[in-house]
């Protein structure tokens, strides 16, 4: 049995096959693999049942279900409003250009993957953003640098 | 509104009070009428930004035959410029859990659910740790009810509490058909009480102090204080619990930064205030109508001289084209032509006689709109459009 196919049985068992707990079990998948790879959604309709194309349909439907490769760390910068008003494209090109690829793309050595998100909660520190599920705000290029450099250093 | 509030300062949500079993306790002593009549007569109205008043939810759900019942707290807070409950949960969690384990007793429920935004993922061990603690002090108290954190996964619509339960049930967040209401027909179509943070911990506020007490804050159908969270053009953005029925005049006097030119209340899907308004509006819960009073979430955004309209709109729509679940036509392909319409008349390729005709558009949306989302769009675009015309054109 391949680890994935144990993560899933694993997931199954813990949260039941109802219908309503696909998405704890589809959340226990992507904090593993940090992606919902097609096999991982064929493996997770055999085991409850539930039809590939819905358990597809379901996961592209919210937007931390990821259904592309990830890097390890994904980063998501807010681009509403106040974060928008505050700076967050600054940030952006900050991490563009420490990290050498553009909004939407992942590193080679898939460590990060930069995305843009809605308003994550923490307007009145913007700008803000997210690495996997730890909050960073009041950004500036010069921060954002700073943690990367030791989410790098971490790894 | 009949008159309006100074602007004052509360401190009744984050006071810190660490007297869960006690109040709990006196509540579990009273009868359930008793309470529902506190409930109702507090006036307390759902501080999510709908509105209903909170002690009747409580009552038709009791009064729901069925054995099975829920209460949900929505923590899923994912409006624009709306951090209140993420605050709420983090200094006072165990008012919340207090105000869901009332509602509990007195509608009959033995489970119920924190809906966590995935943003908040953070908070979870914290909220863990409070959990054990609640439990224990429910089961010395004998109540036989469970609550379980259930974590959502970036989709703002899954705040709409039906939307909510479809995701709950592992389905994607589509808002459904109502009614049948929640009180009815919740998650697993159960009756199902769903509260927002605030208004259960507020909950908790009226059990302690009496419904009188809460009377005596805020102005006629809006009583009571509000938690609001203040970001933008501003000195001291932050969270500030106030009372209701104050005029955006007195708000921008205090949080303002001398230079204000618009507030938006409530959020993306609230209203823009332009500063000629400021001294005839208020904030509460009566009358829909920008200059008479203002339904909000707690969002306030401030926006200085310097801002230009035309990108906030923009922003606001492209938020909501990416978050509308894309059920229904008016409010899918609705949002899409809106934020096309306004690119194309800010480049010359439509005349400004095209805003008249988008204006129409969102007031389609805003009668054929299946859900809340694609009703609310027609408020921000209004009053933006209506208040900043030479902005979306020049
Ligand atoms: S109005 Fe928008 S969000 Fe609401 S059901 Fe229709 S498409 Fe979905
Ligand atoms: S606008 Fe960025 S956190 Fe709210």
């Amino acid at each position: 049995m391949d680890f994935q196919e144990k993560l899933v049985q694993e997931l199954v068992s813990k949260h039941g096959r109802d219908r309503e707990n696909l998405l704890p079990i589809l959340q226990g998948v992507i904090d593993e693999e940090r992606y919902l790879s097609e096999e991982a959604i064929l493996k997770i309709s055999k085991e409850m049942s539930i039809p590939a194309a819905d358990v597809y349909g379901t996961a592209s439907f919210y937007s931390f279900l990821d259904i592309v490769p990830r890097g390890k760390y994904v980063i998501r910068v807010c681009k509403t409003i106040t974060c928008a008003m505050k700076g967050k494209n600054q940030i952006l090109l900050a991490l563009e250009d420490f990290l050498k690829i553009k909004l939407g793309d992942t590193t080679p050595d898939k460590l990060f993957t930069i995305l843009e998100t809605n308003c994550l909660g923490w307007c009145h520190k913007a700008p803000a953003m997210l690495v996997n599920d730890d909050v960073y705000t009041e950004l500036t290029p010069d921060s954002v640098v700073d943690i990367l450099r030791e989410y790098k250093e971490e790894n | 509104m009949t008159k309006t509030k100074q602007l004052n300062r509360i401190d009744l949500i984050f006071k810190n009070e660490n007297d869960c079993k006690e109040i709990l306790q006196k509540s579990f002593d009273r009868s359930h009428e008793e309470i529902i009549n506190e409930m109702v007569n507090s006036g307390l109205k759902g501080r999510g930004g709908a509105g209903f008043p909170t002690g009747l939810k409580w009552k038709l759900t009791a009064e729901e035959t069925e054995k099975k019942k829920y209460v949900i707290c929505n923590a899923d807070e994912g409006e624009p410029g709306t951090f209140k409950d993420r605050e709420i949960l983090t200094r006072v969690p165990h008012k919340v859990l207090a105000g869901m384990a009332m509602c509990a007793k007195i509608i009959g429920a033995k489970e119920g659910y924190i809906y966590l935004r995935g943003e908040y993922k953070f908070l979870v061990p914290d909220l863990k740790k409070e959990l054990r603690k609640f439990h224990d002090i429910l089961d010395e108290l004998g109540l036989n009810f469970r609550v379980e954190i259930f974590m959502g996964s970036g989709a703002y619509i899954c705040g709409e509490e039906s939307a909510l339960f479809e995701s709950m049930e592992g389905k994607r967040g589509e808002p459904r058909n109502k009614p049948p209401y929640p009180t009815q027909c919740g998650y697993l179509n159960k009756p199902t009480v769903i509260n927002n943070v605030e208004t259960l911990a507020h909950s908790y506020t009226i059990m302690k102090y009496g419904a009188k007490k809460f009377r005596e804050l805020g102005v006629k159908d809006s009583w009571g204080s509000k938690v609001f969270s203040v970001s933008g053009d501003t000195p001291i953005p932050g969270i500030y619990e106030l009372e209701l029925g104050m005029s955006v005049q007195d708000f921008v006097d205090d949080f303002g930064d001398g230079d204000t030119k618009a507030v938006q209340v409530g959020g993306a899907s609230g209203f823009l205030v332009p500063r000629k308004r400021f001294a005839k509006s208020h904030i509460g819960y009566q009358g829909k109508l920008t200059g008479v009073s203002l339904p909000t979430g707690g969002s306030m955004m401030i926006f200085n001289s310097s801002r230009s309209m035309y990108n906030v709109l923009n922003n606001y729509l492209d938020f909501f084209e990416e978050e509308s679940c894309g059920q229904c036509t008016p409010c899918r392909v609705g949002c899409q032509q809106l934020l096309k319409g306004i690119k194309a008349v800010k480049r010359g390729e439509k005349p400004a006689a095209y805003l008249d005709k988008l204006l129409k558009l969102t007031d389609t949306m805003r009668l054929t709109a299946k859900c809340g989302l694609g009703q609310s769009v027609a408020n921000s675009f209004s009053s933006i459009v209506e208040n900043f015309r030479e902005e979306m054109i020049y």
